[in-house]
């Protein structure tokens, strides 16, 4: 059809990073009768999936096992984590990690080699790869990469995907606005499915680039699917003050320790010891993140954290590893601390501090990445499968893309084949629909409301409610502030008013994403009254599997969200307590 | 007490608008912690919603940012103002590629000659996930890892004097990254692949005098790919050597 009608798809993927495109390559493989297009509303390489540091789990070696994989992914869950997906998960994660291998992915390296792998947090054996110390991004290079030998992949680069078309109960494809002439199209499909990442920009401090705003996460809670676990927002113990670079966990699986103001490895005071000069799975500095990060809160107040203009941190010291293992190991970390901090780790201690990190929440699905919508399918961090439970082990969510955006690609692709052709004229009035929309509320509107004043007013109020540490009044207070908010919003004003790469308004979208998902944060944790890996109460300091083994479901409504519950689905390992 | 603040003269350019780029002036607060990216951004935020750029990861790896700052192709979220003081700092759009608008330069082009070298395994047979990894040793791995650290930034295409007078020249990046797999032990492509390299580098003139690795932010030393490319002869002997189906 002619372009102003818009494109036209068996499956379309909303999100070039780790999971689209692996999606999208499994799609290709599992027909060649399909059409599939990818959307990115940035060039595929430049995906937030590029700044992954530290590495991939997978079970590798003779001394270890699926078991003991799934096991320590449901103790670091909290035992909010479904076992059957984990269960799968761990089965096909080193058939995946290899595949990336023969992609052309360059693992470091044994000296016989076979590829490496590192100890990483909460993990009981050594089972993360990586390459080097930039392992996101040699991954999404070489799917990247991979994916343009696939002729029917089509790609839609710097198309931001504004709506999804919903007919007679079915997904029917996005809505999409192309950056470069600023025109919203149809992207018709007969399955979608929906990568685009996390939401880390719904907080001040954050490692995440400046793209993950939840957007596909927004888009499905729009057209009524639930976003399951939403309170579950990991913090990461080391990240720079100021601009909440990270520095990889790998700093600590090579031996790094955190030390207090006092030069003291404070995490032997809160049950993490005892301390040794060579790291030991799940103890001290290899805890699992959302310990580490209360540790922290703790040593603040107990007056044992260092005061800079950027907030209290801590020392990541990395001294003892000498220039050798830090240039082979962890290059990029002394590359980003000399850069950003002026800091050179192999002299001296790197300043850090807890940030955002991780949305475990997201579209709820079930095993193969299906959601309650017919047609659509999530994967990647914007959908929650249910791996993660109240807290990520660190390097397990590479993997997850690759896993379950293979398992989304595959049973898209089958939904896609047996589907019916799509009627063009519903389309074309749900487009036109949306053009309406954006039209008045962005391009016409004569608003006074700024796009960075209700953006920062958002990210203060989730810092300050929904945080580490969490209660009952400072979480309504937030709830109420994103209720005003959303309100100011409506009188949102735009300066920019051109076609052509309108940045302003991509902002906007953003920020009405951003929103959304804040929405359903806030509100999941104010109705989860109990504490479980990273949603800590102070009104309610313990696990309450009585009430609370079970996952939450945020619905759009107007008032907020509304929050139901889903059983957790328990197979071979009942609840204990969570003691490292 | 006022701050202290520095001029950024920034490139404007709205298609449909400007028959011509033009410079518009901006003072920001001076920061000895920003960069010239915080810059940008604080003019958007706060001055002016309309000035367009692309960026992302600031962090120096998603490749988004590159920017001519001072007349030289740089990542801005790797520029520090510090490093401009007191100013003034001129930021223009990458030289040699067409801009879409204000600070935002077209990549088609780029996109278009990345695939043309064919940056994947090529095998002959492929092996079955089920067999397992391919081995290499850290050695054959160190052979081609610094030309697969490229971040498709480019930074060298902006400094490249010959990509500059003829863009059909495929450049330094698309190069590295051809050779890349060439080198890759696990690649049996070199013979398809080439001689686009061959025919990519031999017409063009390349000076190599080495422009584009001087401004590489990443190390990749795209003009050691494009000299031993150039040396294919040779190259292609040893390579017949190495590769179980090179020779035939
Ligand atoms: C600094 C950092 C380091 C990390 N290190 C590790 C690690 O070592 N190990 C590990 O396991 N995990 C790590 N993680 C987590 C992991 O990197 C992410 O969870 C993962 O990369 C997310 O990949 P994704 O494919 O889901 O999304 P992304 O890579 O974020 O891709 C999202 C895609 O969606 C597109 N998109 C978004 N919105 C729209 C829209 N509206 N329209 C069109 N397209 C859209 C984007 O353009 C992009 O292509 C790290 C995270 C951070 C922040
Ligand atoms: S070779 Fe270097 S300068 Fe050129 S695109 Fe790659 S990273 Fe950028
Ligand atoms: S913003 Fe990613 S490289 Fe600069």
């Amino acid at each position: 059809m002619p372009a102003e009608e818009g494109y036209r798809h068996d499956l379309l993927v909303v999100g070039g990073g780790g999971a689209g495109l692996r999606a999208a390559i499994a799609a290709a493989e599992e027909s060649n009768r399909l059409s599939i297009a990818v959307i990115s509303k940035v060039y595929p390489m430049r995906s937030h999936t590029v700044s992954a540091e530290g590495g991939t789990a997978a079970v590798m070696r003779e001394n270890d096992s699926l078991d003991t994989h799934a096991k320590d992914t449901i103790f670091g869950s909290d035992f909010l984590a479904d076992q059957d997906v984990v269960e799968a998960f761990v089965k096909e994660a080193p058939g995946e990690v290899i595949q990336l291998e023969h992609w052309g992915c360059p693992w470091s390296r044994d000296p016989d080699g076979r590829v490496s792998v590192r100890p990483f947090g909460g993990m009981t054996v050594n089972r993360t790869l990586y390459a080097a110390d930039k392992t996101g991004f040699h991954m999404l290079h070489a799917l990247f990469q991979t994916s343009l030998k696939y002729d029917k992949i089509v790609r839609y680069d710097e198309w931001f995907a504004t709506s999804l078309l919903v007919e007679d109960g079915k997904v029917c494809g996005v809505a999409a606005l192309n950056l470069h002439d600023g025109q919203v199209r149809p992207i018709a499909a007969k399955a979608v499915i929906i990568c685009t990442g996390g939401a880390g920009r719904i907080y001040p401090f954050t490692t995440n680039a400046a793209i993950k705003t939840g957007d596909g996460m927004a888009l499905a809670y729009r057209a009524g699917v639930a976003l399951k676990d939403m309170e579950f927002v990991q913090y990461h113990p080391t990240g720079l003050p100021g601009t909440g670079i990270l520095m990889t966990e790998a700093s600590r699986g090579e031996g790094g320790y955190l030390k207090n103001k006092d030069g003291y490895r404070y995490l032997q005071d809160y049950g993490l010891g005892p301390p040794t000069d060579k790291p030991v799975h799940r103890k001290m500095e290899l805890g699992p993140r959302d310990i580490l990060s209360r540790c922290h809160i703790q040593e603040h107040l107990k007056g044992r954290t260092f005061e800079g203009p950027y907030g209290d941190y801590v020392h990541l010291d990395l001294r003892h590893l000498g220039e050798k293992v830090i240039d082979k190991k962890l290059p990029f970390v002394r590359e980003l601390a000399r850069n950003y901090v002026g800091i050179d780790p192999v002299y001296e201690p790197i300043p850090v501090r807890p940030v955002v990190h991780y949305m475990m929440g997201g579209i709820s699905t079930d095993i193969s990445g299906k959601t309650s919508l017919d047609g659509l399918y999530a994967a990647g961090e914007t959908a929650c499968v249910s791996i993660n439970g109240a807290n990520r082990l660190g390097s397990n969510s590479l993997t997850e893309l690759l896993v379950f955006g293979a398992r989304a690609g595959r049973a898209a692709a089958r939904y896609a084949l047996e589907r019916p052709a799509l009627r063009s004229n519903p389309i074309a009035q749900l487009v036109s629909d949306e053009r309406k929309r954006l039209d008045q509320r962005f391009l016409r509107a004569d608003g006074r409301e700024r796009i960075a004043d209700i953006r920062e007013e958002m990210q203060n109020a989730m810092e300050k409610g929904v945080g580490i540490y969490r209660n009952q009044a400072e979480m309504k207070e937030t709830c109420e502030t994103l209720r005003k908010l959303r309100e100011r919003f409506a009188h949102i004003g735009l300066a920019d008013r051109d076609a052509v790469f309108n940045t302003e308004l991509i902002a906007a979208l953003e920020l009405e994403c951003l929103l959304d998902v804040a929405e359903a944060v806030a509100h999941s944790a104010l109705a989860r009254e109990e504490s479980r890996g990273s949603h800590t109460r102070t009104d309610f300091p313990k696990r309450d599997d009585a009430r609370f083994l079970k996952h939450s479901l945020a619905y759009r409504t107007p008032g907020g969200s509304r929050i139901e519950y889903l059983p957790v689905t328990i197979t071979r390992w009942p609840p204990e307590e969570r003691k490292y | 007490m006022s701050e202290e603040t520095i001029t950024l003269e920034v490139t404007r350019y709205r298609p449909g608008h400007d028959r011509e780029p033009r410079a518009q002036t901006f003072s920001v607060p001076y920061r000895k912690d920003w960069v010239v990216l915080d810059a940008l951004n604080h003019i958007k935020d706060r001055t002016d919603g309309t000035l367009s750029y692309r960026w992302s990861c600031r962090m120096g790896v998603c490749g988004s940012c590159g920017m001519m700052v001072n007349g030289v192709p740089k990542l801005t979220c790797a520029a520090f103002l510090r490093d401009y003081h007191p100013g003034p700092i001129r930021v223009e759009p990458l030289a040699n590629f067409p801009v879409v608008r204000d600070l935002v330069i077209s990549l088609d082009d780029f996109m278009e000659k990345l695939r043309r070298v064919k940056p994947w395994i090529i095998r002959e047979v492929e092996k079955p996930v089920a067999e397992g990894e391919y081995l290499q040793t850290p050695a054959q791995l160190d052979l081609y890892k610094q030309f697969s650290m490229c971040i498709n930034c480019m930074l060298c295409y902006a400094a490249c004097p010959v990509y500059g007078l003829d863009p059909v020249f495929i450049g330094p990046a698309a190069i590295a990254l051809g050779y890349r797999y060439n080198l890759d032990s696990r690649d049996e492509g070199y013979r398809i692949r080439q001689p686009i390299l061959t025919e990519a580098v031999g017409v063009w003139d390349c000076t190599f005098v080495g422009e584009c690795s001087v401004v590489c932010p990443k190390g990749v030393d795209p003009a050691a790919a494009i000299q031993r490319s150039k040396v294919a002869g040779a190259k292609e002997w040893f390579m017949s050597m190495l590769l179980p189906w090179g020779g035939r």
